[in-house]
């Protein structure tokens, strides 16, 4: 499979405190990685990497290169706005924009970018964002609501269509379940496959069972390190490394 | 048991009694301030006090329109640059301000909030009035921007830290750049907050005596030059009020109501918008 990222010794620090150790991994084209493994090994960290969301954080460091098309995100030269719009990202609580509507919400994101858009076409990538997002039929009879007065489920969708808004190519979602009920947490599920077909996904995640479900590759990490990473099918039946069998077996974690 | 029980209830009440007397101590004056002034400024109140000029001793009628124009002029005059320097101030002290400067910021914000206002009106007088050689709107407005700027500085940067880091992460994730997530999203997010704090201080400031008494002076007369001495409500209030004239007394009152009516309306509005939520 042809590789949209390509991870090659990647580190990272918090002040002194190292939180990344030389990270290695391929990231398929139009395929759907989990990152997996227990709370603080550095899985958040990682995928924030992807999208330089740490540039803000006071104290943070890193080394190493992402190369996303065989360019080097890390460079200084590399403008981490016209990244994020390539990159985009769902966060683990869903946090759709306060004091604006369901529209607004999807729209904003155009809007800001600068590019010069007409009112209906704006108003075409935003019904085209929301039937993506799987949400277009919840929610085409009330646009003009609050983002906020839906549902948890319908929020989360909601922020995965303000992100496809600015048609990234590639979209990392941090534990975008860990916050929903199951009802809503497959239909996230079922989502995520359907968006494979035409986005390269990378999931943040701690249950394995999701991992499992939703994933043509799985990355685990294990303090700060990439243990193992291959195809979904192997990872769960045959982990190479002894940690992952220990940590897919309940052992610890 | 019993007789604890007895003497534990009846301190709990005595309390309660003392919080609840407390409470109304607070907003005794408001009322009995209101309730006075609307006694003795309704001899007063009447069309002629809001449409026409101060007239002289004795003559019958005479209002202080002159006044009311005079201080919408100051009040719009100091907004005009107050309400976008103090608000790009917070802004930046809520979303930049990390080192040695902000914090001398915001301790010069909050030693302004502090300074008596006559000092205020006294440093308009030495950089606006002595240079131009005249008292003018310019120097009243300059002498209360410097009681307004702080207040609004200081509660833009609270309302804006009050929006949640997420805000600021999802605007960012979607390709936005940092200053048009500042602008367009957080500080809307912030917006009832930030319109709050600036009618209140507005509010304030409307009813401010001390620092147009060397800047704006006061005049009898309508002007309509902004660098000419200009009339305000508190300053015709004053000069009614000191003379010893009974019916300037009652002019006084009159125009004192008109002042506690424009605040009560802008401290009303200001709690609508604050309430307004999502």
């Amino acid at each position: 499979m042809e590789s949209v990222l390509e991870v090659k010794g990647l580190s990272a620090w918090f002040g002194g405190h190292q939180v990344l150790t030389d990270i290695r991994m391929d990231v398929g084209r139009n395929s759907v990685t989990s990152v997996m493994g227990p709370s603080g090994c550095g899985k958040s960290t990682f995928i924030r990497c992807l999208n330089r969301m740490h540039d803000l954080t006071p104290g943070f460091r890193s080394t190493g290169e992402i190369l996303l098309d065989g360019v080097n995100i890390q460079s200084e030269r590399i403008d981490p706005v016209n990244l994020r719009r390539r990159v985009g990202m769902v966060f683990q609580q869903p946090n759709p924009f306060p004091r604006m509507s369901v529209f607004e919400n999807v729209a904003v994101g155009l809007k800001l970018n600068g590019k010069k858009l007409t009112r209906a076409s704006i108003a075409e990538t935003v019904e085209k964002s929301l039937h993506m997002a799987a949400l277009w039929n919840e929610v085409k009879d009330h646009l003009d609501r609050p983002g906020l007065s839906l549902s948890g489920g319908q929020q989360q969708r909601l922020c995965i269509a303000r992100a496809l808004a600015v048609e990234p190519e590639i979209l990392l979602m941090d534990e975008p379940c860990s916050a929903l009920d199951p009802v809503s947490t497959a239909k996230i599920e079922e989502l995520i496959e359907d968006l494979s077909e035409r986005y390269t996904i990378v999931v943040v995640t701690h249950n394995m069972q999701q991992a499992a479900r939703i994933s043509d590759s799985v990355a685990f990490f294990l303090l700060g390190e990439l243990i193992e990473m291959d195809k979904s099918g192997k990872i769960f039946t045959n982990p190479s490394d002894k940690r992952t069998e220990e940590y897919i077996t309940g052992r610890f974690g | 048991m019993e007789t604890v029980s007895f003497r534990r209830k009846a301190l709990d009440r005595c309390m309660k009694a003392l919080f609840c007397v407390c409470a109304v101590l607070v907003i005794l004056p408001l009322f009995v301030i209101f309730f006075d002034l609307v006694i003795k400024g309704a001899k007063e109140l009447k069309p002629s006090l809001l449409i026409d000029l101060p007239h002289p001793v004795g003559e019958p009628g005479g209002g202080i329109a002159n006044g009311i124009v005079g201080t919408i002029v100051i009040t719009l005059l100091t907004m005009l640059w107050s309400v976008p320097t103090a608000v790009l101030c917070g802004i930046y002290l809520a979303e930049y301000g990390r080192g040695k400067f902000a914090s001398a910021v915001r301790f010069a914000a909050d030693t302004m909030t502090g300074v008596p206002s006559i000092i205020m009106g006294i440093f308009g007088y030495i950089l606006l009035v002595v240079p131009m050689k005249r008292f003018s709107a310019w120097a009243g407005a300059a002498a209360l921007s410097m009681i307004f700027i702080p207040v609004v500085v200081r509660t833009t940067e609270d309302m804006l830290r009050t929006v949640p880091h997420h805000v600021h992460e999802a605007a960012l994730a979607l390709g936005i750049e940092r200053w048009k997530t500042i602008l367009y999203i957080v500080v809307r997010t912030a917006s009832s907050g930030i319109l709050t704090g600036i009618l209140l201080a507005m509010a304030r400031i409307l009813g401010e005596t001390a620092p147009l008494l060397f800047t704006a002076l006061g005049n009898q007369f309508w002007q309509t030059r902004l660098d000419q001495p200009i009339a305000a409500i508190p300053l015709q209030v004053f000069t009614y009020a000191i003379s010893p004239y009974e019916d300037w007394h009652d002019k006084a009152w009159a125009g004192a109501l008109v002042l506690i009516a424009m605040v009560l309306l802008i401290s009303l509005t200001a709690r609508f918008f604050g309430r307004e939520k999502k």
